[in-house]
């Protein structure tokens, strides 16, 4: 026994070293071109050969089901109704042209009217366009991963050795590498603009800070394995601008920083967050609010004015916003808040688009907090997105701030292929106004008595 | 969509396509019907009935399988519908504050377009007049009009009084139009429609009304797939 003992130990030992030297390796391997910006094409293989194995576990799902003789649930990711996109007069004159022969064009009342607003009414409990936008979408195939399926009952043997498989990579090789990879990116960011920023303000500064910030935004978009095809890089955001973009989940931030060198704007955390905002605050100007800064309303102008004195000086980094304030979950873009357009800068627009196949980015924050969020990243596949840099745009004399916006918001939704809604992504937290109902009951007061009679003498 | 997606929330353990046969042929009282009026008459496909369910724990946000008043206003597009509170009345029985996905289906029954074996059924059209205000709760022939009526007949007399109507129309047009307006209109509506001269629209005269209108077709909801 004795003999065996400093055997056991030893090769326990090598054991032990010959892993330690593979991670190393390993994660030498993945930082060295994040640091140089340049890359293997690793990971679009993997991506290639991970769609080739969903395909085929969809197959086998649906094999299963046919056996079975039972149909399947397929989510519509387009509606479960058909809806007319017709406006409450025309809608109201329909029934009414149906119902009675009488001259259609004098106002009043008919009982049948009630028809609309209550067809309406439980059309939008059926389906309605806003609250599906604040939960993941549903994948019309399966991507090996447990948080997806929805036909459980229908998986064969193979299939639950596959995905058994696949939970053990994703949790034993890849989430280990890629904590590491981001303990690495976190604190060589924050010790580098740190370092930079001890050093005095000039052409040197600029040019460290910059390959800084870049170098550690790409070993974080590897610590996430996040795929990312960038098009149009000729309309990239430049100094003086505001660069726009739709906002799914905080992951946003690190893929379009790891293309550019953007001034980011937002609010002070405290934790880790605000230990990584305080250093790179230092090497690079970026504009952080206090939190009682951005709840009180007549700090606005405030905030606007700092915002306006940092654009107006047109050799400063473009800033990057998010106006729709929230995290939406990519199906769609929702108001944009006008308080970005009004500044009167270049707006320089960019359209992300995520592929929920190898990995659901965004954040549902009343799910999920940040930390849990992480982890599901880091245990997806990839996060695989297209960015889309659109070409710039200037507010014209003759529209204000928000019709601006809109139209900034529908080339972004149109390039992204999202849906253009004009509902608030606050309404994920709050009730809408009642201003919205009032257009309504205005509308249909106009269709009773018409236009030219006197009207609120109540 | 939980992994419970075989298991039926309407019929206990049995499987969603027991179920939607047995709601097909209008599963009597012991099939666990909650409620004392008779079954509806209805045909749900399997799926639709799974992507019901798939929508109403989207919308129960407490997760205890049954929605508040609060669940449905949450609906930005509810709660701007002028008509919102007495659409989410429908769902909920007298007295109750929840409802669970029994009485949702109920509900939502009757907006289903009606196939065309059925139409043939009510080629002769509403009740005749004389008939028992019971009848008024059958539903087998026009599910559409009865609640639409219940939406005006808020104190559920059968009867629509000038008080109703004009809540109703208070609703619909907000402050934009005076109450002597309103009140004429409400007068002119009941003059028009009132045949046995009580002053108020009964469910017979309401029918009556609206005999042109091709209810069934501006009050279904088509389903895609």
């Amino acid at each position: 026994m004795f003999l065996l003992l400093p055997f056991d130990s030893l090769v326990v030992n090598l054991l032990g070293i010959s892993l330690t030297v593979l991670f190393t390796l390993l994660l030498v391997f993945i930082i060295v071109p994040a640091i140089f910006g340049v890359s293997f094409g690793i990971r679009k293989v993997y991506m290639k050969t991970l769609l080739k194995i969903f395909q085929w576990a969809t197959l086998r799902i649906e094999r299963g089901a046919k056996e079975k003789n039972h149909p399947l649930y397929k989510p519509y990711v387009n509606g479960i109704i058909a809806k007319e996109p017709t406006s409450l007069e025309e809608e109201i004159k329909e029934i009414r042209r149906s119902g009675s022969g009488k001259a259609l064009d004098t106002p009043e009342f008919e009982l049948s009217d009630i028809f609309y607003f209550c067809r309406k009414g439980i059309e939008t409990i059926m389906d309605d366009e806003v609250t599906k936008r604040f939960s993941a979408e549903e994948l019309e195939s399966w991507n090996l991963l447990s948080r997806t399926n929805y036909n459980f009952q229908y998986i064969s043997l193979r299939l639950t050795v596959l995905w058994g498989l696949g939970m053990l990579i994703r949790y034993c090789f890849l989430l280990p590498l890629r904590i590491a990879l981001a303990f690495t990116g976190i604190s060589l960011l924050v010790t580098g603009t740190t370092v930079v920023g001890y050093l005095p303000n000039g052409r040197c500064k600029e040019f460290l800070s910059k390959h800084v910030h870049l170098m550690c935004y790409r070993i974080c978009v590897r610590a996430l394995t996040a795929i990312i095809t960038y098009h149009d890089r000729e309309n990239r955001p430049r100094n003086g601008g505001i660069c726009v973009a739709n906002h799914t989940s905080p992951i946003d931030v690190i893929i379009l920083a790891s293309d550019g060198y953007y001034a980011m704007v937002g609010q002070i955390h405290g934790g880790l967050m605000g230990v990584i905002q305080r250093a790179m605050v230092k090497a690079c100007p970026h504009v952080w609010f206090e939190r009682s800064e951005v709840r009180d309303r007549h700090l606005v102008a405030k905030r606007c004015d700092r915002l306006t004195e940092h654009v107006q000086d047109k050799s400063k980094l473009p800033i990057l916003i998010f106006p729709e304030g929230t995290c939406i979950n990519n199906t769609s873009v929702m108001m944009f808040k006008k308080g970005s357009f009004e500044i009167g800068a270049t707006v320089y627009p960019v359209a992300i688009k995520y592929d929920p196949q190898f990995g659901d980015a965004f954040w549902n924050s009343s799910k999920y907090g940040m930390v849990t969020y992480l982890l599901r990243m880091m245990t997806s596949w990839a996060i695989v997105c297209s960015v889309w840099y659109l070409p710039p745009m200037t507010r014209q004399p003759e529209e204000d701030a928000v019709q601006f916006a809109n139209r900034v918001k529908s080339a972004i939704a149109r390039q992204g292929g999202l849906v253009d809604l004009l509902w608030d992504g606050g309404l994920k937290r709050e009730k809408v106004k009642d201003t919205f109902k009032e257009e309504q009951q205005k509308l249909y007061s106009k269709m009773i008595v018409g236009n030219h009679e006197d009207r609120s003498r109540s | 969509m939980t992994s419970e997606a075989g298991a039926c929330p309407l019929v206990g353990g049995a499987s969603l396509c027991a179920c939607a046969r047995g709601l097909a042929h209008g599963g009597g009282a012991g099939a666990g019907w909650p409620f004392a009026e008779p079954p509806l008459l209805l045909t749900v496909s399997h799926s639709q009935i799974t992507r019901l369910y798939s929508r109403f724990t989207s919308l129960d946000k407490g997760e205890n399988g049954t929605l508040s008043r609060e669940d449905f206003q949450r609906i930005p597009e509810l709660a701007i519908n002028p008509l919102g509170d007495r659409i989410i009345n429908a769902f909920f029985p007298e007295g109750e504050d929840q409802v669970n996905f029994r009485g949702f289906m109920r509900t939502l029954a009757h907006f289903r377009p009606i196939e065309d074996n059925e139409k043939s059924k009510d080629q002769n059209g509403p009740e005749p007049l004389n008939s028992r205000s019971n009848k008024l709760h059958c539903k087998k022939y026009e599910p559409s009009y009865t609640i639409a009526f219940r939406l005006y007949d808020l104190d559920k007399d059968d009867k629509i009084s000038r008080d109703e109507l004009l809540q109703v129309l208070r609703m619909m047009v907000g402050v934009n139009i005076s109450d002597e307006q309103l009140g004429s209109i409400a007068d002119r509506t009941i003059q028009e429609a009132d045949q046995d001269g009580d002053s108020a629209i009964s469910f017979a005269e309401f029918v009556k009304v609206l005999e042109k209108v091709d209810v069934e077709q501006k009050m279904s909801i088509r389903f895609l797939h």
